[in-house]
């Protein structure tokens, strides 16, 4: 049977009740068809994560993961990007509680900085690995590499943006239910983004340092 | 050798050279003047469209009516016309490349070798992903949301994107006619052919950014399809309650979400490699070409069963129509149609057994896919006995869907001697080949598309086709496949390789002689379906089919009026067991009014999807071309469209409840007043649209 | 609210101590190569879990129901994928040596 009930929306942090089974229908699907969409990411990421780990010898005499990854900045960025997950986690709870705006814009702007963080710590490290020849046209193992992790920093990027689109909406329509729903949306993006990176830290950077 | 490209900051790599006219002025070979001719087609094509359309005053129509529509079942038609478009396109090249091999025979024919190349390439990339794809979306899109009960898909506005991105990649296909030339790489646009070592030009750019185009658009759709069918069935209308089509529609939907990944890792990692200098797929500096193998047939076997699915579903629809009998074994059908998808993910190494795998690994893939033939021989069990003592009525949908049953078997049985290695490393990139994917798509997927188009057809314009141009061109193009192909599986397996510009043994002269012919078959099958829509058109007063179901068939899309209004059902049906409409006409319930009408909000129209199409689209043409300022500015042109989507507020708009019962009203007096049609006059002028029960 | 703040919280908790683990002992190199990127890889996908748990919301409950079916059959048709592509490419490359 079809129709939703108020448990099934419970776990999204919607006020639903008394509104028409189309809207609450539209609310389902458009959750559902985003969570579609993170899937078929999840796919690309999973294949970029297979050709990577057939490319690890493929350095073509020049340097790989050990030579070039750095401790710290890997261990700092997993900081600044699950900090981030957190202060999104703040903006949900804003936007579900809160009794001002204002809330959810300033957890908002937290994310937006630990993410961007993120990005500017991860961009000086490809910058550093161009200037010591190993960037993506060196070889089949840090093209995958470049690729890989920066693809997800792209994802990341495209992240940011969508925030500040966030914010804008907010600021000019308050949190009406189409905003929210983005809000919800844009959680799973960023929540998912965390997940990839959780990977890529395990399998690129701790398994490039042990060896 | 590549040539050095002229960097010209405003115009890219574009230059005269870049013209099929110029090249055929400076050197008038038969084969340069033919791509000039084909370039000057579509130049005048288009000229000749804008120029009737602005006689004929149709542009805020065409505008308001049509293109910037939300409406699932006018994107639907759109998608079809567009697939119309590209199949005769793709059938000419066709018609060409069996031409070529007819007289090329120790001797040079009428197109040199780099033209054949263009020719395979364009007419297996169009045929897939801007005839078959875009048909199968523009079908599931007219029918689907009717068989479930919903006014309309989760998401037209992405619909509308899909829609657009998918004509965009058309556009850019069809530019590559007259700017430029197209990859000689084939469809599947293997490296490192495909690499700037070998092939420095805009031809394998082409190839990358309209597939692109094309599998952006699919994984949007197979998002909207199947959150459309999970989340917006009618109240009663459980899962083992839906028509077949749209179970085959969900299984296509997950389908398109799962498989196109791989493809776009694949062309967008190629794409790396040309753009930006990286090392996944060259030959130097430790590339692996197999990887692209491996991704891009991934991507491709799920493909195939992306192609056949819809198709599967539409004979299901076809045969239990016109046999006025329930299908059989409805439960079995649900159950094979899960396994094939499932299983589809489970085979693709069998396009690629000649490649260096350990015989333990292809004999696993290869038994894995003969697998999938039973699921496939339950289905076609279960239509066969559908027939069986039904009434059956010899419709053209019903003909094609009977031909489907006799010939795609054969097209199987060869599968199954591929799925062998040993006996595939005798016949892979053979004729044998050719012919054995052809078997599976034409007699397949395309009648099923062309048994839906003329199934559906009435139910989208209200009036019904005329069946004698349907019987002639069911003919020609059974005839025609038969001639076109069956050579080939001898010429394949006496050893001619695909894609081959020339020929070396006159013994081959009568086969490919007889498949020249038989591609002239199937040329006139097309014909006779454009003549069957310019005759229908002319007489659709005659024909007119009003009440909206000319075929007395079951599914709810046959509930509503023909045309169905633009919010489909006047009040959403509850359903309480399968067949529900059939039921409903059995037990007298059928066309009553309503208890209670509502208003019902529906979506306004937006050009934000054209908007994002055509950015797309031309960012794509700079691309291929190195015009990075348009690159940039078409870049920034199609997020705006999105961001202006995000912004808006006012999306729907209210029809009210008075002019729904009024718009039901009339519409079920004209079914009360008109007089039922027994089966064996359904093909006459005294159908309209609504059916005798027998 | 209390619960949704003290799920966050504990979500982000546990994930700071998987991580901080897998970062140690890589950095203190405690054990062999092999063992020590099988621990990375297990407190890696425990971690995944957490998040999905704390931050997304997907449990056992009915709420959660169609989502986790999806995650599960995106798992499966990932593992076919990527185990494939390994097993092959793999395969490949030990026959071109």
């Amino acid at each position: 049977m079809s129709g939703v009930t108020e448990p099934e929306l419970r776990h999204i942090g919607f006020q639903l009740a008394g509104v028409s089974r189309e809207e609450r229908q539209q609310v389902n699907s458009d959750v559902l068809g985003f969570w579609a969409f993170l899937m078929s990411d999840a796919v690309i990421f999973a294949l970029l994560f297979s050709i990577y780990v057939t490319m690890l010898e493929a350095t073509a005499g020049g340097p790989g993961g050990h030579q070039e990854f750095k401790f710290s900045s890997a261990f700092w960025e997993t900081m600044l990007l699950l900090t981030s997950s957190f202060a999104y986690g703040m903006a949900s709870v804003s936007a579900r509680y809160a009794r001002k705006d204002r809330w959810v814009l300033l957890w908002l702007a937290i994310t937006f900085g630990l993410g961007a963080g993120f990005l500017n710590m991860e961009a000086h490290d490809f910058i550093s690995m161009f200037h010591d020849n190993a960037g993506p046209d060196r070889s089949g193992y840090l093209s995958s590499f470049f690729v890989l992790v920066g693809t997800h920093g792209s994802h990341v990027l495209s992240g940011l943006l969508w925030i500040l689109a966030m914010g804008v909406q907010i600021a000019m329509y308050g949190l009406d239910r189409r905003t929210r729903v983005n809000l919800v949306r844009l959680g799973l993006f960023w929540h998912f983004l965390d997940i990839v990176w959780v990977v890529i830290f395990s399998v690129v950077y701790l398994h490039g340092l042990i060896r | 050798m590549p040539d050095p490209h002229v960097w010209h900051p405003f115009l890219g790599a574009l230059s005269a050279d870049s013209f099929p006219f110029v090249e055929a002025w400076r050197d008038p070979t038969v084969s340069k003047i033919i791509a000039a001719c084909a370039g000057g087609i579509v130049i005048i094509g288009a000229a000749v469209v804008i120029v009737l359309i602005t006689i004929l005053g149709k542009w805020r129509y065409l505008w308001t009516e049509w293109l910037t529509s939300l409406d699932h079942k006018k994107i639907g038609i759109m998608y079809i016309v567009f697939s119309l478009i590209m199949l005769t396109r793709a059938l000419i090249e066709a018609v060409l490349m069996r031409l070529q091999q007819a007289v090329a025979i120790n001797s040079p024919g009428i197109v040199s070798p780099e033209h054949f190349g263009q020719l395979f390439s364009t007419h297996g990339t169009i045929m897939i992903f801007f005839m078959a794809m875009p048909f199968i979306a523009g079908l599931i899109n007219f029918a689907m949301p009717l068989q479930i009960g919903s006014r309309d898909v989760a998401f037209p506005f992405m619909n509308s994107v899909s829609l657009f991105l998918t004509i965009g990649g058309g556009a850019l296909i069809m530019a590559s006619l007259v700017f430029g030339k197209f990859s000689t790489g084939g469809w599947s646009g293997y490296p490192p052919y495909t690499e700037l070592a070998f092939n420095s030009g805009e031809g394998p750019d082409y190839w990358i950014w309209a597939v692109t185009l094309s599998s952006a658009a699919s994984m949007l759709t197979g998002i909207n399809f199947a959150v459309t069918i999970y989340k917006m069935r009618a109240p009663g209308l459980t899962w083992m309650r839906l028509p077949l089509f749209t179970w085959t529609s969900f299984c296509t939907a997950l389908l398109m979400i799962f498989a196109m990944p791989p493809l776009t890792v694949a062309t967008l990692l190629l794409a790396a490699d040309r753009y930006l200098g990286m090392h996944f797929f060259t030959n130097t500096a430790a590339g692996n070409m197999m990887n692209f193998v491996n991704l891009f047939w991934m991507f491709g076997h799920p493909e195939v069963y992306i192609l056949i699915l819809p198709s599967f579903g539409v004979y299901s629809e076809v045969v239990s129509a016109f046999s006025s009998k329930e299908l059989y074994g409805y439960t079995s059908l649900v159950i094979a149609t899960m396994v094939i998808a499932l299983l589809s993910f489970t085979v693709w190494l069998h396009h690629f057994f000649t490649m260096g795998q350990s015989p333990a690994i292809n004999a696993s893939f290869g038994i894995a896919t003969m697998l999938i033939g039973i699921p496939t021989g339950v289905k076609i069990y279960d239509w066969v006995w559908t027939m069986f003592l039904g009434k059956v009525r010899f419709t053209p949908p019903m003909l094609f869907s009977i031909a489907f049953m006799v010939t795609f078997v054969i097209g199987g049985m060869s599968g199954i001697i591929l799925a062998t290695p040993p006996l595939d490393y005798m016949v892979h990139n053979t004729l044998f080949l050719v012919a054995h994917f052809h078997n599976m798509l034409i007699p397949g997927t395309l009648y099923g598309l062309i048994a839906g188009y003329q199934f559906w057809f009435p139910k989208a314009f209200g009036f019904r086709l005329l069946e004698k141009w349907g019987w002639l061109s069911c003919f020609c193009w059974v005839v025609g496949f038969y001639l076109a192909f069956m050579p080939l599986y001898v010429l394949g397996a006496g050893g001619v390789p695909r894609r081959e510009q020339e020929l070396f043994d006159s013994a081959f002269r009568p086969w490919v002689a007889i498949a020249f012919t038989g591609a002239l078959f199937l040329f006139a099958g097309l014909i006779a379906l454009f003549i069957q829509l310019w005759v229908s058109v002319k007489g659709r007063h005659t024909n007119a089919v009003p009440v909206g179901d000319p075929w007395g068939a079951r599914g709810l899309e046959w509930s509503v009026s023909a045309p169905p209004p633009e919010y489909n059902f006047a009040t959403i049906p509850h359903v309480s067991r399968r067949d529900a409409f059939y039921w409903r006409k059995v037990n007298h319930g059928a066309y009553k009014p309503a208890d209670h009408y509502q208003d019902i909000e529906m979506p306004r129209n937006s050009m934000c999807g054209i908007v994002v199409g055509v950015g797309a689209a031309a960012a794509m043409f700079g691309l291929v071309w190195h015009i990075w300022w348009l690159v940039a500015v078409n870049a920034v042109v199609t997020l705006f469209g999105g961001f202006v989507r995000a912004f808006r507020r006012n999306l729907n708009h209210t029809i009210p409840a008075a002019t729904v019962e009024a718009h039901d009203r009339r519409w079920l007096a004209v079914a009360n007043a008109v007089q039922p049609v027994a089966r064996t006059h359904e093909s006459s002028m005294a159908n309209r649209g609504l059916a005798c029960l027998e | 609210m209390r619960r949704d703040l003290t799920t966050y919280g504990t979500g982000y908790g546990l994930a700071l101590l998987l991580t901080l683990g897998a970062f140690g002992i890589v950095y203190f190199r405690r054990m062999a190569p092999w063992p020590t990127f099988a621990a990375v890889l297990g407190l890696a996908l425990i971690q995944v879990i957490v998040h999905l748990r704390f931050f997304l919301h997907i449990d056992l409950k009915r709420s959660a129901r169609s989502d986790l079916q999806l995650i599960l059959f995106s798992l499966g048709v990932i593992a076919l994928m990527v185990v494939g592509t390994l097993v092959i490419l793999g395969n490949l490359r030990m026959r071109m040596m």
